[in-house]
């Protein structure tokens, strides 16, 4: 049983980190520009799409992830140009209506180039198979390796965002952004350089679950749910609270899913418990944001200034 | 204006010299499903139904086919007012569709009011085929049910002791693993269900893992089936545990997820390696037409077509005689591309059903194909409840 409860641990980390992925570049676009981006997903799904190309064509997944980041960010520098630029003088509902449209836009667009077919990227050959755990239990090593590369991505953040002059500019950006700029900082590209690489974060989410879930039209929508979740719940523009709160939902949605029917079996006979326990544990995270924000309003750790 | 009495002169002269042109075509509507991930199974049903066309020459029953596609979108109330412009407005003569089992229970009164012919395909629920059933409905598939029995009668039959089971959490998961317990009277250790739609299985395969069954048993239709499939895989427990799941894998999935499919078990009445004359000419012709392997969907709308050739013929192109052609229909007098075929009192089939297991092919494509016949001549429990004849 313990080593059971370790293993789905490890499972809660690796959703979790994933998570983080996509919501680090949402807090940061929206805590720092005061944009509302639901296309953010968009990038996830390009991100798994591109690798998948690049894969066919270069056979190295190492040279497919440097690909298809650099070709997510080239995508996202040429929306933030041609819409988000229109869009940071307006207010959230425009922000809403564009971006709902560029979902559209894409998905359609990515079932004309791709097909709708769901496609696949073989996990690469040195993080194939699984190791034994304790209890006798496999694990995937490829989602260790997600695990471990995103928490690189988190001390990488750290250090860039609270120790640098950048990440200086970007928190300055996140509290008083006309401040920031009329003290001669060039916001604008401080916005395209924000947004590109928030979206080249969820890109690399995308390569690194490809090789998991099959890669389809519309499969960032999803997640992009669960993934402002996690920005209310740590607090808009807070790379931390995003952190903290992408773990919390990992593993409540996990250990949920896997130990809600267990638990209800204490209190009620087997067959009610299988039909209380799916439902009840697909409600647990919702009801976990209800919790912090009835607490703090403004999410576990609210960006200063806020 | 001497030109315009030219052209009328010639049409006319054309249409006379064409005597087999007087009789009015056969009009055929196909609802399906075109729209969204599953549009893969509508376009086999689509494609299955058009390739039998084109092999009678174009002609069903010696009557020239005239066919209307409908897409149902998946839903219910479109279903519904698509079939009734196929009934009212196209006056079909007989209405084939559609896949899924819940379009089914919505388009049976419209079609059956106008008094037109439907033959499912595909979805055969089981309230039609007993208290409810139908003179009107012909079902060329099977009794939904009987897929599933088919995983739990081998599963009880080769000796496997301990089962894990799992399946979306709505109405149909919960049937398929009634069904499968149907026959199955070993210790199952955990039913799991799971948000219709799911993606990620790492907590549902760590709980697999930890209970260590000798098989388990899936019901993950589609997109959900390709990526449990993959992380079954990945977990390392293909090895360890046997792999037993229905509409799972099959030929509409398995190009998604190739490799990691290899070995597992499905439930069918039918697979492309059947070896008869007719199903060996019809996987060729269907690969070489739509560049795809052909799952069950496609040979039963194939079915569809023979049969309502061989009923057309019997009542030699006379439609007006509803319960001749009914009659007609009933005999099922055609060669199925799964062999054996005759109709039960509830116009549902009664056939062999295989263990089917996936194999890669020499050209490199996948496929399902048959392990070892299950049931024979078996017909659904429902039939009993059905007051037809």
């Amino acid at each position: 049983m313990s080593s059971l409860l370790f293993v789905q641990i490890l499972n809660g980390l690796q959703l979790g980190v994933l998570l983080f992925l996509i919501a680090a570049g949402l807090t940061l676009v929206f805590g720092v520009m005061d944009l509302i981006n639901l296309a953010h997903g968009v990038q996830y799904m390009l991100g798994a799409y591109l690798a998948v190309t690049f894969y066919g064509l270069t056979g190295s997944f190492l040279a497919s992830l440097v690909l298809a980041l650099v070709a997510t960010l080239a995508f996202a520098l040429a929306l933030e140009l041609l819409v988000f630029r229109q869009l940071y003088a307006r207010d959230h509902l425009d922000h809403v209506m564009a971006t709902f449209g560029i979902i559209l836009f894409v998905d359609q667009g990515v079932k004309l180039v791709w097909g709708a077919a769901p496609l696949s990227l073989p996990v690469p050959e040195l993080f194939s198979g699984s190791v034994t755990l304790m209890g006798g239990l496999l694990y995937p090593v490829w989602r260790l390796v997600i695990i471990g590369s995103g928490l690189a991505v988190a001390v990488g953040l750290y250090v860039l965002v609270g120790h640098t002059r950048v990440g200086m500019l970007v928190r300055a950006g996140a509290t008083n952004a006309p401040l920031v700029s009329a003290l001669g900082v060039n916001i604008n590209r401080l916005f395209m350089l924000v947004f590109g690489f928030g979206a080249m974060l969820a890109g690399f989410a995308g390569v690194m679950i490809a090789p998991i879930l099959s890669v389809e039209p519309g499969m960032g929508d999803a997640i992009l749910i669960l993934a402002f979740v996690v920005i209310v719940i740590g607090g808009i523009g807070s790379i931390r609270g995003a952190f903290v709160a992408a773990l919390m939902i990992g593993l409540v949605d996990t250990l949920g899913r896997s130990f809600a029917v267990d638990v209800l079996r204490l209190f009620m006979g087997p067959s009610p418990a299988r039909t209380v326990g799916p439902a009840l544990a697909s409600m647990l995270i919702y009801v976990l944001m209800a919790i912090v924000l009835t607490l703090r309003p403004a999410g576990l750790f609210p960006a200063a200034g806020r | 204006m001497k030109r315009i009495g030219f052209l009328v002169t010639v049409a006319l002269a054309a249409l006379a010299l064409t005597p087999a042109q007087a009789q009015d075509k056969l009009k055929i509507g196909i609802i399906t499903t075109l729209t969204g991930p599953p549009a893969v199974l509508g376009g086999q049903l689509r494609n299955g139904f058009q390739l039998a066309v084109k092999d009678l020459g174009g002609k069903l029953g010696g009557r020239e086919a005239e066919i209307t596609v409908a897409d149902d979108e998946l839903k219910p109330d479109v279903a519904v007012s698509k079939v009734k412009g196929l009934v009212e407005r196209d006056k079909v003569d007989f209405v084939v569709g559609p896949i899924f089992s819940n379009i089914l229970q919505s388009i049976m009164k419209p079609v059956a009011d106008a008094d037109t012919i439907l033959i499912s395909p595909n979805a055969g629920t089981s309230n039609f085929a007993g208290k409810e059933c139908n003179p009107n409905l012909f079902v060329t598939s099977y009794q939904n049910d009987q897929v599933h029995e088919v995983l739990g009668k081998y599963a009880q039959d080769s000796g496997i002791k301990k089962v894990f089971l799992m399946a979306p959490n709505y109405q149909a998961g919960k049937d398929s693993l009634n069904g499968f317990k149907h026959y199955f009277k070993g210790e199952v250790l955990d039913e799991v269900y799971v948000p219709l739609g799911q993606l990620d299985y790492q907590a549902e395969l760590t709980r697999i893992a930890a209970a260590q069954p000798d098989a388990i048993f899936v019901f993950l239709p589609g997109g959900m089936g390709v990526n449990f499939v993959k992380q079954f895989r990945q977990a390392g427990l293909a090895d360890k545990v046997k792999f037993l799941s229905a509409f799972t894998v099959d030929e509409s999935t398995l190009p998604a997820q190739q490799d990691a499919a290899l070995g597992f078990f499905g439930g069918a009445n039918w697979a492309p390696n059947l070896d008869n004359p007719q199903n060996q000419a019809f996987v060729a012709a269907y690969e070489k037409e739509y560049n795809a392997v052909p799952a069950t969907y496609a040979f039963q709308a194939y079915d569809a077509a023979q049969l309502i050739d061989s009923a057309v013929k019997a009542v030699n192109g006379n439609l007006s005689d509803k319960n001749a052609l009914r009659a007609a229909l009933k005999k099922a007098d055609f060669k199925s591309l799964r062999g054996k075929f005759t109709f039960n009192n509830n116009h549902y089939p009664i056939q062999d059903f295989y263990l089917v297991k996936v194999a890669k092919r020499p050209d490199g494509k996948f496929q399902t194909e048959i392990a070892e016949k299950v049931f024979t001549d078996y017909a659904d429990p429902h039939a009993k409840d059905c007051p037809m004849k």
